[in-house]
């Protein structure tokens, strides 16, 4: 075949997935794999998506929000010592870590749905592995070239061409994986200070430690690990399977009119063969090095560019795109057998996914604004339970907590409801006339009180009894209760 | 173990050639990077076993080149948390039990630091939290028989009551009964005014009676109404309170043949500071005068 004379001739690649090179080894060498540059939908996508997250990463950090002059006034901040964590106007205390596990559900369940509807498309887009691979493979590929220069670039002996193109790689590497170290800190500390701190060489062990972590772990991960990282350490893969059903939309080789496959000679008839032209682009531009045309499996992130290398090769060859597609089994049946096609977005399944995340939402959504300033708690005395004064009168402890969220000091007063003749007094503070007591809340704090109640000798007829301990707000009024129990003798 | 290779038909892959009862299993090949990672942690495991304690000897055991021992490091983190509570110690050591309470960063100290040394020490009689049991008197409660004020607290903790320190609180009531001070009626009589005193079911005419004897016998110490008198540790009689039991037995029996406990002295046994914190803790329990 004359290449110079036919400008639509197709190359072909020697190409082959990485699966037909292992013999039967127990132990499986590694095989390089050198993803091919594409055009198309799907890599387009995948630009936009990766700038777009990338840029999200890294200028989350530096984003300022104004808490008042005690607050961190860092949007989205985990705070370790101070034992907060900040994201815009939420700010959660340990004890309400219970939230984190609601959004990972949240998370979980939204995973579910995308892979239900759309397979893998959370790898094959949005993954950190995917993202910071697909941006390692730019540069590698910027400095070393495409495919064929970069395999032979590693066949050829070290040269000083070699040697400058492989270290070049490796720095602009590992400046990316110091940048994206360098952000993770920033979400645990304050940006602007721990940057000037890092630069200066003023920063603790701990960031130091962490940013070093962080930037090797990105480095390995991207720029050596890549594809091994999806294929043998992730689990996802492996769950996948179990997401799937015939609606789902994943990366499919039209096999029932691509075969049989085999190189196609321009001009020549189409009749009695496939539309494959075996020309194993789509092998050849894989990042996970398989061969889709093998089926959907468990390697395939679902990234689609193998649909935008074959729909170029489709194309010059004058054969109807989406030879390979993102498509369902359903359709695939469909389609085989000349029906119409349907789409099942709307189904028990993403239905199912769709009401729990929603009940999720709403459940987080509900208790995060309608969380009160203030946090009560009161915990009676085990030891002991009740104690009999003098005069026969039954007298309970408590410990009160007063969890005050609000950056302000506040004053409350305590009162009780719900027990006959009830008389209450605070250590430390004055009496009074026994009916209530002026609690100081000190700000962003928990402030513990000791609470005694007593009720007179013969008022209390049941072993426990219940009592309710009211707090209201003496500035603005707000009244906050919590039930709790009052012991007496058998 | 006969090892053949075979394709697995369904799958197009080989299998790993092994076979146990017809059951075989297909060659899913581990990457070799992860087969290095493990050498890796065996050999990390190796340096491991020389830096820190690993081989035991007959007697004793290797260990290791750092030599680390997590017993020393628990003295030294102990050292250090008894460092950092110097400043603490230090302040009060200096202050009254009056001042440490007036001082809400010295009290919460002292109380947190008391309740430790009561669980440790007093707990065991007393119960925790002073919720008191059998014959140790609740220190949770406003009925003190040798006071309820912090002196009063302080004084009782460092010397004890009936304890062999030459300080010790000490009284002692008389076996009415036993020695033959009074008649097994009159005990009787005498039990039943006193169960009166705090309006407990009585006999009102041995009452009647038992009013003259208590007169003669009792009130020098318990007092004319029963009201008891702290500096000779004599307890209230008129109230709801009673640490042997209220019922006319076993007021009577407590006439005829009193028991009397015994509390240790805590001076010289613990050190100052400990038995200043143990005093407010006590006193801030919810009896504290």
């Amino acid at each position: 075949m004359d290449a110079a004379s036919d400008q639509t001739v197709i190359q072909t690649e020697d190409a082959r997935s990485f699966k037909e090179e292992k013999e039967s080894p127990l132990y499986a060498d590694r095989i390089q794999i050198y993803p091919k540059a594409v055009k198309g939908l799907f890599r387009r996508i995948k630009w936009v998506v990766l700038i777009v997250l990338l840029g999200l990463y890294y200028i989350v950090p530096w984003i300022r929000w104004d808490r008042g002059p005690t607050a961190p006034d860092q949007a989205v901040l985990v705070d370790m010592p101070g034992r907060r964590l900040y994201f815009f106007f939420i700010e959660i205390w340990p004890q309400e870590i219970y939230y984190l596990t609601f959004i990972l559900m949240a998370a979980a369940f939204g995973l579910f749905l995308a892979t239900s509807i759309g397979g893998r498309v959370w790898c094959g887009f949005t993954c950190p592995q995917t993202v910071w691979t697909d941006l390692f493979m730019w540069v590698e590929r910027k400095i070393q070239g495409d495919r064929s220069a970069r395999i032979r670039l590693d066949k050829q002996p070290w040269t000083s061409e070699k040697i400058w193109k492989k270290t070049a790689t490796h720095i602009a590497w590992l400046l990316i994986a110091a940048a994206t170290g360098g952000a993770w800190i920033m979400y645990f500390s304050d940006a602007p200070t721990v940057t000037y701190e890092i630069v200066t060489g003023q920063a603790g062990l701990s960031v130091y430690f962490f940013f070093g972590l962080f930037t090797f772990t990105t480095y390995l991960l991207a720029g050596w690990a890549r594809e091994q990282v999806c294929t043998y350490m992730c689990p996802w893969p492996r769950i996948q399977a179990a997401l799937l059903d015939q609606d789902s939309y994943v990366v499919t080789y039209e096999k029932w009119r691509g075969e049989p496959r085999g190189p196609h000679k321009k001009g020549t008839s189409w009749e009695g063969r496939g539309d494959c032209v075996a020309c194993n682009q789509c092998v050849a531009v894989c990042p996970m090095g398989i061969d889709i045309r093998d089926g959907l499996q468990l390697e395939c992130i679902g990234c689609g560019l193998c649909v935008d290398a074959c729909n170029d090769v489709m194309g010059k060859v004058g054969r109807p795109l989406n030879l390979i597609t993102l498509d369902t089994e359903r359709n695939q049946y469909n389609r085989m057998a000349g029906k119409p096609t349907e789409s099942r977005l709307i189904r028990p399944r993403t239905i199912l996914y769709v009401a729990i995340l929603a009940v999720i939402g709403i459940g987080v959504l509900v208790g995060l604004t309608g969380r009160a300033g203030l946090d009560l708690n009161v915990l009676p005395d085990r030891n002991p339970l009740f104690v009999k004064l003098a005069d026969g009168s039954i007298r309970n402890g408590y410990t009160v907590k007063v969890l005050n969220r609000v950056r302000e000091d506040k004053t409350y007063t305590l009162t009780l409801e719900g027990l006959d003749g009830a008389k209450l007094s605070v250590l430390g503070l004055d009496e009074g006339d026994g009916s209530k007591a002026a609690l100081d809340a000190k700000p962003d704090q928990v402030s513990t009180y000791r609470l005694f109640v007593t009720v007179p000798k013969g008022t209390v007829d049941d072993p426990v009894e219940d009592l309710r301990v009211v707090l209201t707000d003496q500035a603005e009024g707000d009244v906050y209760a919590f039930d709790t129990i009052f012991r007496g003798p058998k | 173990m006969p090892t053949k290779v075979e394709k697995d038909e369904i799958t197009g892959q080989n299998t790993t050639g092994h076979e146990w009862d017809g059951i075989k299993e297909l060659n899913t090949p581990l990457p070799k990077w992860w087969l290095y990672t493990f050498y890796v942690c065996i050999i990390y495991s190796v340096i491991w076993w020389i830096l820190y304690p690993s081989w035991p000897y007959v007697t004793g055991y290797f260990g290791g080149v750092l030599g680390s021992n997590q017993r020393v490091e628990l003295d030294e983190r102990l050292a250090t948390a008894k460092a950092a509570q110097a400043q603490y110690f230090d302040r009060i050591q200096a202050a009254s039990a009056d001042e440490i309470i007036a001082d809400p960063e010295l009290l919460s100290f002292a109380v947190a630091g008391g309740q430790a040394a009561f669980a440790d020490n007093c707990a065991p009689c007393h119960a925790l939290g002073g919720a008191g049991q059998g014959p140790y008197p609740t220190l949770a409660d406003d009925d003190w028989i040798w006071g309820g004020t912090l002196d009063d607290i302080h004084q009782t903790i460092n010397y004890g009551i009936r304890s062999t320190h030459e300080e010790t609180r000490f009284n002692e009531m008389p076996a009415f009964g036993r020695d033959e001070i009074l008649t097994r009626e009159d005990v009787d009589a005498v039990a039943n005014y006193v169960v009166g005193l705090s309006g407990g079911d009585h006999d009102a005419a041995l009452a009647e009676n038992g009013a003259v004897i208590y007169q003669e016998q009792c009130a020098a110490c318990h007092g004319e109404q029963g009201e008891g008198m702290q500096e000779l540790g004599a307890p209230n009689l008129s109230d709801q309170i009673w640490l042997y039991g209220g019922s006319e037995e076993a007021i009577a029996q407590q006439i005829y043949a009193p028991q009397q406990g015994v509390m240790p002295a805590w001076t010289g046994r613990l050190d100052e500071e400990t038995i200043k914190i143990l005093t407010v803790y006590v006193h801030t329990l919810g009896g504290g005068q």
